[in-house]
């Protein structure tokens, strides 16, 4: 007998004998395909899995998760009878193959996980990493993201509340594109990818399969680049059709109001293969799929590209025979396209017919649940004492007025510090009328429901450098910045999303950032109360031999009991008293002066330090309740000073501030666990209450108001002179 | 009585809700209206609302306007009717030949979404007499095919009859000619513009409350009729 092409689909030898020793035989070509796709790093998370464990073992005590992880996304509960459901995926290697596509349907998948737990979804978020700005590909890169999340995310009306764009070497050949959906619900509605109920239908809903998107999990996500592997992995890209999807969802949300599904599964990675398995052996169930009644927009497709196909806009519903035509007039009401592919069985197993002929017979829990898991080897990298050992004390700080206005003004124009209204203005960010803050505020604020005042902050943060310098408390730094900045705004910080974002994890070197990271994660999560609901590992982001900077980004939800209380980042009058809360430390290492001025990434990042973190969260949400502050601004990349730049910038006032013994350090330190507020002169008082109840360091700066930033005894610095520093960069390179 | 304001859900129609909320909120009863039946359901004034009708594929809006519910709209129009298109319901008002002109792509190409500042030109329209001819309101603007075309005869004959109901200040964001950011019939009971009242109904979700205006002037009307 010849060989099986198992190796091309990207099995080892080991799991090619493991599959053999499941059936006890050959497995088919179908099959094979299937154990393919389920069984790779993108799906089967074999390379994760032990790692990520942690975020269960070290869960603080909560009683506010209504679904956990492992399912498509974690569902909160946030009072009055509603909830949330949040997730944050990467589409990476599609998106630096096919940059529009591949970011727009990352938007699309990860709506249609949020979805799939019963939601509507309601915003969007998205964090892109690219290379330098001024490199000739970045501009191709950057262009055809942005316009993918805003063709797509507008298209589907969601707001684009937030997010982060990053410029960094790093990711020169290996941008991140990872998208995060919210959506809302009453607790009863929440739906599970379940198919339970012998003789229960399963219905394909949504666009036809076509050949787009075969092997996307498998030989793009699972894989590193190599150097002409760009282009000629173009049909492993999904193609999205948002316009498809919207009424995809509105059909969903139509079926789940009436109660017409029993268990409903989005189409994403590994199409058909992971709705089918999955459902099939959550459920604990069999199932029967006659895989040709499957509409095809080409008809000479073989079975096995119709099971691993990747095609979007395709939902997998669980329907009781007696709701088969209320569910297909309902589909046909909304022009989507309908049809019973096969039924629940009782005998365990997952059975596929292509024209009668049995294509496929397994467990379903072969493919969904019990893929191979690995304990990587991992080490400390060689170059990494080395490294942490190159701090930044030699380099040359400036001393004089003068040069630290230079510095403040080249940092607030610099590729990571400016605007990024040319990148949010291509996205709508009004459409379902529940948007009270967005970009450039710190964090998202929606209100979740007409009749409600209550709303849910969102942030998404990240930083590279300083995972590198040290994944442990990069990863801890990543969290306490979103936590942070949901904080600011007023809200509650309630729960965690996070996106992975490594090289290969073949490599040692990567396994042990990806081992301290997740380490620093999920201790950050403990420490701080707030527990991991899912996420996303994102492996083999790296062209050739060189992996991305370690990348942990991390998604924080907050409540916030009145939107009307939200406090916005930028300051809101004229003669407010200025106030920073938190200490300030000689931090610099991995900083934005360090690298901006002096191209140095090399020592310690920041020391997160989260009961500060804590303490600083809890006075904000207290003098937000109290209604004394008229804006509140964290402080992180670019530190004080650049929070100051963007707190003047936003409404346009200006302020006066008297900095402490070095100015340099007041300014660009980036110590975590600091934000700058405001607030009127009879608030004062109460404020410092709040704050010595909680042993926070405060320290009065000055006050807001006139036309530039005058930092008493050092330097004045008109606000349009910022402010075109600020807003021409994006556009002087990618527009 | 108030009056029944109906908003048509087109598949692919984005700020439907909205719109049903901003009529609500000016104190009409919001009435949802569906694309593929022929019926306005007694409504007293229908909107077209933002989205993307149709995936506005062909062009925006140009499928849309084929649609059954635009029949019944057309023909109401021509009695007197008000109806309002906002952004792509401006679209589908132009392809349907309500409004002369035509929109095509940012002239950025981009996709621009911004607090817009407009002056409202024409304030004895059935959705601007709420407010004062020249005054100036702030609304969000958002869209990839907002650039208003139409050839010169026609622009001056807008001009010159004082059918350019709303223009761009401080900055035209598509590239639309002479600024114009909507328009009206002769008889002023149908107006189309590309920014979105609806999202300026409550400083709280929007840049202002400028655009509820719109909704009362036409509830104002139909009230006092």
């Amino acid at each position: 007998m010849s060989e099986q092409p198992y190796a091309e689909l990207g099995l080892k030898d080991d799991e090619y004998e493991r599959i053999c020793a499941i059936l006890g035989r050959r497995p088919s070509d179908t099959e094979l395909a299937m154990y393919s796709v389920m069984w790779s790093e993108h799906c089967s998370y074999k390379s994760s899995k032990v790692h990520l464990r942690q975020f269960g073992e070290k869960a603080p005590d909560t009683d506010i998760l209504l679904v956990g992880m492992g399912e498509n996304a974690g569902v909160v509960d946030v009072g009055d009878g509603l909830a949330v459901t949040f997730k944050v995926e990467s589409h990476n290697h599609p998106s630096y193959v096919e940059p529009y596509q591949g970011a727009a349907t990352g938007v699309g998948g990860i709506v249609r996980d949020i979805l799939t737990m019963g939601a509507r979804p309601i915003a969007v978020m998205d964090s892109l990493r690219f290379g330098e700005i001024d490199q000739p590909d970045t501009r191709r890169l950057v262009g055809g993201v942005v316009a993918g999340v805003g063709g797509y995310g507008n298209c589907l009306g969601l707001p684009n509340i937030g997010g982060e764009v990053v410029f960094d070497p790093t990711y020169a050949g290996n941008p991140l594109v990872n998208a995060l959906c919210l959506g809302v619900m009453r607790h009863e509605q929440i739906q599970l990818a379940r198919a339970e109920g012998v003789g229960n239908k399963v219905v394909l809903l949504g666009a036809k399969t076509g050949r787009d998107g075969i092997g996307g999990v498998s030989v793009l996500a699972s894989a590193t680049f190599n150097e002409e592997g760009g282009p000629s992995k173009r049909p492993s890209v999904q193609v999205g059709d948002p316009f498809t999807e919207k009424v995809v969802i509105e059909c969903c949300l139509e079926l789940f109001d009436r109660g017409l599904v029993t268990g409903i599964q989005d189409l994403g990675g590994a199409g058909l293969s992971c709705a089918t398995s999955e459902t099939a052996s959550h459920g604990g169930s069999g199932m029967r799929v006659e895989l040709d009644l499957v509409p095809l927009r080409e008809p000479s497709m073989t079975p096995v590209e119709v099971i691993t196909s990747e095609s979007q806009e395709r939902m997998l519903a669980i329907v009781r025979p007696d709701d088969v035509e209320e569910v297909l007039a309902l589909c046909a009401r909304w022009g989507v396209l309908a049809t019973v592919i096969g039924e629940v069985t009782e005998t365990g197993r997952l059975e596929i017919r292509w024209h009668g002929e049995v294509v496929v017979d397994v467990p379903p829990a072969s493919l969904a649940d019990e893929g191979p898991i690995y304990e990587r080897p991992f080490a400390r990298p060689d170059d990494q004492d080395a490294l942490q050992a190159d701090g930044p004390e030699k380099l040359v700080r400036p001393r004089t007025g003068g040069e630290l206005a230079d510095t403040l003004l080249r940092l607030a124009g610099s590729p990571n510090l400016a605007s990024r209204r040319w990148v949010t203005e291509q996205y709508d960010r009004y459409v379902l009328g529940g948007t009270v803050l967005a970009m450039p505020h710190d964090s998202g604020v929606v209100r979740l429901v007409d009749d409600s005042d209550r709303g849910v902050a969102l942030a998404l943060d990240g930083n590279g450098r300083y995972a590198r310098l040290d994944p442990y408390a990069g990863a801890q730094l990543a969290l306490a910045e979103a936590y942070r900045n949901v904080s600011v705004s007023g809200a509650r910080p309630l729960a965690v999303t996070n996106c992975l974002n490594f090289g290969s994890p073949e490599d040692p070197a990567v396994m042990w950032q990806f081992a301290e990271a997740t380490r620093g994660l999920a201790d950050g999560c403990q420490e701080l109360g707030v527990p991991v609901t899912g996420g996303n590992v994102s492996f083999y982001n790296q062209t050739g031999a060189t992996a991305i900077h370690p990348t942990p980004v991390v998604g924080v939800l907050g409540v916030i009991e009145d939107v009307n209380r939200r406090v916005p980042s930028g300051f809101t009058r004229a003669g407010d008293v200025v106030i920073l809360l938190g200490e300030t430390y000689d931090e610099v290492g991995g900083s934005e002066w360090a690298w901006v001025v002096h191209g140095h990434l090399g020592g310690m990042p920041p020391q997160p330090r989260l009961a500060a973190e804590r303490a600083l969260s809890e006075t904000l949400q207290a003098a937000a309740a109290e209604d004394l502050l008229t804006s509140a601004h964290d402080l992180s990349d670019g530190g004080l000073g650049q929070a100051l730049v963007e707190a003047a910038l936003l409404n346009g006032i200006g302020a006066t501030v008297t900095l402490a013994a070095d100015p340099f350090v007041a300014l660009f330190s980036e110590t975590a666990a600091r934000a700058v507020v405001t607030c009127a002169d009879a608030d004062v008082d109460r404020l410092l209450e709040l704050v010595a109840e909680r042993d926070l360091v405060v320290t009065r700066l000055g006050r807001t108001g006139g036309d530039a930033l005058d930092v008493t005894g050092q330097f004045t610095a008109p606000l349009a002179q910022l402010r075109e520093a600020h807003e021409a960069t994006l556009p002087r390179h990618l527009a | 009585m108030t009056a029944r304001i109906g908003v048509v859900t087109f598949p692919g129609s984005l700020d439907d809700r909205d719109a049903l909320r901003a009529a609500g909120a000016a104190g009409a009863e919001p009435v949802p209206l569906w694309h593929g039946d022929h019926d306005l359901r007694g409504v007293d004034a229908v909107v077209l609302p933002g989205g993307f009708s149709y995936g506005d594929y062909l062009r925006a809006g140009a499928i849309a306007s084929f649609s059954p519910i635009m029949a019944e709209v057309v023909a109401a129009a021509g009695k007197g009717l008000p109806v309002l298109g906002i952004c792509n319901g401006f679209q589908v008002l132009c392809e349907s030949g309500l409004l002369p002109g035509a929109l095509i792509r940012n002239a950025g190409l981009h996709f621009v979404c911004r607090d817009q500042r407009l002056r409202v030109e024409s304030a004895d329209t059935a959705w601007t007499s709420e407010y004062a001819a020249g005054a100036e309101i702030v609304v969000p603007v958002k869209n990839g095919e907002g650039r208003y075309v139409a050839d010169d005869a026609t622009l001056d004959e807008l001009e010159a009859a004082g059918r350019v109901a709303f223009r761009y200040v401080g900055g035209n964001p598509n590239g639309a000619l002479r600024d114009i950011a909507g328009v009206r019939n002769e008889a002023g009971n149908v107006v189309g513009l590309m920014p979105h009242p609806e999202h300026a109904i409550d400083p709280l979700t929007g840049p202002s409350a400028d655009g509820l205006g719109i909704f009362t002037s036409v509830l104002k009307q139909l009230t006092a009729a």
